[in-house]
């Protein structure tokens, strides 16, 4: 595992989500105007086919930013952790 | 304080139920949910969780129970990894001075963890692995909590 990057954001993927994007954890660094989770996710899938196929029906999918539950407006900030997943099936 | 654990071992619901209640006498009830994986077609499934926020979600819909019900004690255990038909998945347990505190306690900490708590199935039948969907029938149950608050 690649050492954390503290300006880096750490991008976390479950379910089937981590399956079409192929990896379950990637650290990126996006340009400053990256500002939200819907502007990640825009650059995200810009990224490329396996992005692009993982976030095809993002507005089935679920954020959080720094282990909190978030939408696409939460502001995240370089160190943060933004996990991406599925609507939730336990119990 | 509720006691929460993720974990891949089977519980023992009796000695949780022990573990909640020795030594006290101020409990007047205890509230008890096993969730048990259903076959029916299903051979098997696996539980995948958020390490970290798992457990930080489900303190916090504990906290809220413990407060909303003013509750004397609580469990949640929930698997995680693989398990068969037949198996325990998760344990809630609630305890109060009074049973309506308690049943409804569990019911509420049982609605909430399915639609809130960072867990995703996948079930494997004859036809091969799937990721289970949510279900609306689950955001309804939970949501019935709110209207009632």
């Amino acid at each position: 595992m690649t050492p954390p990057d503290p300006a880096a954001i750490t991008v976390l993927y479950f379910a089937w989500l981590r399956e079409r994007v192929g990896v379950a954890q990637e650290q990126v660094s996006p340009p400053a105007e990256v500002a939200t989770v819907g502007a990640l996710t825009d650059w995200l899938i810009a990224r490329g086919p396996a992005h692009a196929r993982a976030f095809a029906a993002r507005a089935s999918i679920r954020a959080a930013v720094n282990q909190d539950f978030a939408d696409p407006a939460t502001a995240i900030r370089p160190g943060d952790e933004v996990a991406f997943f599925p609507p939730v099936t336990g119990g | 304080m509720a006691t929460i654990r993720v974990q891949a071992e089977a519980f023992d619901t009796g000695a949780e139920l022990v573990r909640l209640t020795v030594g006290r006498t101020d409990i007047g009830g205890i509230g008890c949910f096993v969730g048990v994986l259903r076959g029916g077609g299903i051979t098997e499934m696996t539980l995948e969780h958020y390490p970290g926020m798992t457990e930080r979600a489900i303190g916090a819909i504990a906290a809220q129970a413990e407060a909303r019900w003013s509750l004397l004690g609580c469990t949640v255990i929930h698997r995680v990894g693989r398990l068969l038909p037949g198996e325990p998945i998760v344990l809630v347990l609630a305890a109060s001075a009074h049973r309506q505190a308690a049943l409804d306690a569990t019911g509420f900490l049982i609605d909430w963890l399915k639609t809130r708590a960072p867990f995703w199935k996948q079930e494997r039948t004859a036809e091969g692995a799937r990721w289970v969907a949510a279900r609306a029938e689950d955001d309804a149950a939970a949501e019935r909590w709110s209207k009632e608050a």
